[in-house]
């Protein structure tokens, strides 16, 4: 089955500010897409309003998922239509183990038609217990780790895990990961290359979002772009990954230096959070 | 003497027992002397019990109303029935049961003939088989759990050695309310070294007099012994009597080791005043968890007296307040031995206007040296129209100590929230499930049904909640 999701000319901002100044992207399934830029450009702007974080708003634009208008749906109804964010910084839930946090999130996915019951029917133990303990040994990923609780005290490279874990029980379609400052942890940068590539079919379409070029050598990306002042400057195929490799963001910058401007002027004056 | 029936005569009354007619007494609001002679009377108590109910009745009129804790104004003493016969409670219909009562039956899975007992629609529970069979186990280990009432006929001088050693009746004004009229409550002596290896719950006794306002509690474990209590139950209890006030007395004697644990869900007219206090002798543990759901308000410090070296205490404690509700309750712990250790983790939540309130006291007297105390608190407010207050006191008189205090007060956090949902989850999951996560560290010790009542519990509360 063919799924997509299509972003048009969406202009999206957080504290009144804009960030996100036009973005136009398709992403289908069975496609690896990669959006690189800049610190500032509005990358994880971008990964939190797709996936409707409520402090960021959409003044205007389009996102659909096969037709249907996201930008009305609440987070948790846009993941039930097969959307996946693996976040940068995973929030930690203390006192829930991954267990029973997985086993209500995979239930809510798949309970989909039943919106009826006020309470969500959970997916029977020995079921959800055999699915789990099969995923997390493909993932390499110690039974242990299902009695932790959420994120809490884990490592750089065990939130990864858990990030990891989590897409494979969803069974996402379209899956974003956040990756805007992995390039910095090398184990971080191998495991969720690694794993994605083990679950990347003929179906999941997947957009990563990334500063450094390196996380690509693992996830080689079928087209890339670029993201400037919060909208897509160029868009290419693999080579463009390996020229700003070579050559940095400063020759990027300098070609569309209007739309860069913009982006310091605003970085400078506001600083907002994880831009 | 005759004795006319159909109007009993007080002033002939406590001779009449002894004879063998069977007096007839008549259930009546308000307190007096005379109301605790007829108590005494019935229960056919020795006469150093009727004494001391009568002492504790002059001190509970003599001692002031409390200037602090939640409101106790609307509380009428004189509209009490302070002792009513199991066959004079009054049978209710099933119809007048409030619906959100047997809404929370029906979600929690209730059997029937338990609804109709916990709301007051039947008099009697019949447990007994399950009662009787265990009786016969703990018969052989030489462990005694049985009525307080019935200890003090079967054991009276174990009974006499400890029964006030703990809460004199002069503690506080409903330690002394408590001592003038208590009936009920669970009696349990465990001989040395003996380990009772399940948990002994009130529930198995079931009955109307268990249930009672003035529970009396009396737990001795011998050295080296062990025990774990179980008091109250998740189902809510529906009574008309509007107030009960309780005290639970425990004795850990040296290396012994005890846990009381209560989950309390008293229906929303209850106004639920306990005193709970251990002493815990050299080398002994005491664990107090202690989970307060329901009630109109709850005041309730358990409380560890380490008296004996290297002797420890423990208290978890949660509060969840909804609409309605105050929840005013916390710990005690008080060093006075050297080397002695103490724990308190409080956990609470307020939702809907509710107000939950953490009252706690550190003490460590002069020469208790070397102790350690840890104390968190942490609170959880769930909307603006909540509440939540933290009244820690600390008294410290020996300079060899460390003390670690933290108090927190968070809200759920837009983000967790945010995190959750974005897996699939809806808004109301997502909250029960933060909310779940916060108090697991208490539902972690309780007994596994107790724990899989008390999650569903916590849904139900948390349900309709999000706008």
């Amino acid at each position: 089955m063919q799924h997509q999701l299509t972003i048009n000319n969406l202009h999206a901002g957080v504290n009144g500010e804009e960030i996100l100044t036009g973005v136009d992207l398709t992403i289908r399934s069975g496609e690896i897409h990669a959006m690189m830029g800049p610190n500032g450009s509005g990358k994880s702007t971008l990964a939190n309003t797709l996936m409707g974080h409520p402090s960021y708003k959409v003044t205007s634009g389009a996102v659909t998922f096969d037709g249907q208008d996201l930008i009305e749906l609440e987070a948790d109804e846009r993941a039930k239509m097969g959307l996946f964010l693996a976040f940068q910084y995973p929030m930690a839930i203390p006192g829930v183990t991954m267990a029973n946090f997985l086993r209500l999130a995979v239930s809510s996915v798949r309970n989909n038609g039943t919106s009826d019951s006020t309470t969500t029917s959970l997916i029977p133990m020995r079921e959800f217990r055999q699915e789990l303990r099969q995923k997390m040994k493909k993932l390499g990923i110690d039974e242990a780790f299902a009695r932790r609780y959420l994120n809490d005290g884990f490592s750089g490279g065990e939130k990864k895990r858990a990030e990891i874990l989590q897409l494979a029980m969803l069974e996402p379609k379209i899956a974003i990961l956040d990756e805007t400052d992995s390039g910095l942890d090398i184990d971080a940068v191998r495991i969720v290359g690694e794993s994605v590539n083990q679950l990347i079919g003929s179906d999941l379409g997947v957009l990563v979002i990334t500063h450094y070029p390196r996380l690509l050598s693992y996830i080689k990306p079928d087209h890339v772009h670029i993201i400037l002042g919060g909208r897509v400057v160029e868009s290419g195929g693999w080579e463009l990954a390996e020229q700003l490799e070579a050559e940095g963001y400063d020759a990027i910058r300098e070609k569309y230096k209007e739309v860069d401007l913009d982006t310091k002027e605003q970085y400078t004056n506001t600083v907002p959070a994880n831009v | 003497m005759a004795i006319n029936k159909a109007q009993p005569d007080i002033g002939n009354y406590k001779y009449g027992f002894s004879d063998d007619i069977k007096p007839v007494y008549k259930s009546q609001k308000g307190l007096s002397e005379k109301v605790i002679h007829q108590l005494s009377d019935i229960k056919n108590e020795p006469d150093w019990m009727r004494q001391y109910r009568l002492e504790a009745y002059q001190i509970f009129k003599d001692k002031p109303d409390l200037d602090w804790g939640g409101d106790l104004s609307q509380l009428d003493y004189d509209d009490i029935y302070y002792y009513v016969k199991a066959s004079d409670r009054e049978e209710r219909s099933w119809d007048d049961v409030p619906d959100d009562i047997k809404n929370t039956f029906d979600r929690l899975g209730i059997p029937e003939a338990e609804q109709k007992f916990l709301s007051g629609v039947g008099a009697q529970y019949d447990s007994e088989v399950v009662y009787h069979s265990i009786e016969e186990e703990l018969d052989k280990i030489g462990v005694i759990f049985m009525s307080t009432d019935q200890a003090l006929q079967e054991h009276p001088d174990l009974f006499r050695e400890y029964f006030g050693t703990v809460i004199p009746s002069a503690d506080n004004k409903f330690a002394a309310l408590n001592s003038a009229v208590w009936s009920g409550g669970s009696f349990i002596y465990v001989p040395p070294g003996v380990k009772v290896s399940y948990p002994l719950q009130a529930y198995f006794r079931i009955n109307t007099e268990n249930m009672g306002q003035f529970e009396r509690t009396l737990i001795i474990a011998d050295e080296g012994a062990e025990v774990h209590y179980v008091e109250g139950c998740t189902a809510p209890i529906y009574t008309s009597e509007s107030l009960h006030s309780a005290v639970v007395e425990i004795i850990c004697k040296p290396k012994s080791r005890v846990r009381y644990t209560t989950i309390q869900n008293w229906a929303n007219n209850i106004y639920n005043l306990v005193t709970k206090r251990a002493m815990a002798h050299e080398d002994a543990t005491m664990e107090w968890v202690d989970g307060n759901l329901g009630s109109k308000l709850t005041m309730k410090y358990p409380s560890v007296y380490m008296v004996g070296e290297r002797a420890h205490g423990e208290i978890l404690s949660i509060a969840f307040a909804s609409q309605g509700q105050h929840q005013d309750a916390g710990g005690k712990v008080v060093h006075l031995a050297p080397n002695t250790t103490s724990k308190i983790t409080s956990k609470s939540i307020s939702k809907d206007g509710g107000r939950a309130t953490y009252r706690g006291l550190l003490k460590v007297g002069s020469g208790a040296a070397n102790c350690k105390s840890n104390v968190v608190c942490d609170a959880l407010i769930l909307d603006s129209e909540s509440q939540s207050d933290t009244y820690p006191y600390i008294e410290i008189d020996e300079q060899d100590v460390t003390i670690e205090h933290e108090a927190r007060v968070s809200k759920i956090g837009e983000e967790q929230l945010f995190y959750l949902m974005s897996r699939g989850i809806s808004e109301e999951d997502a909250s029960t499930m933060i909310v779940n996560g916060f108090i697991e560290p208490l539902v972690k010790e309780l007994p596994m049904e107790y724990a899989v009542e008390m999650n569903r519990l916590i849904q139900l509360q948390m349900e309709g909640s999000v706008g």
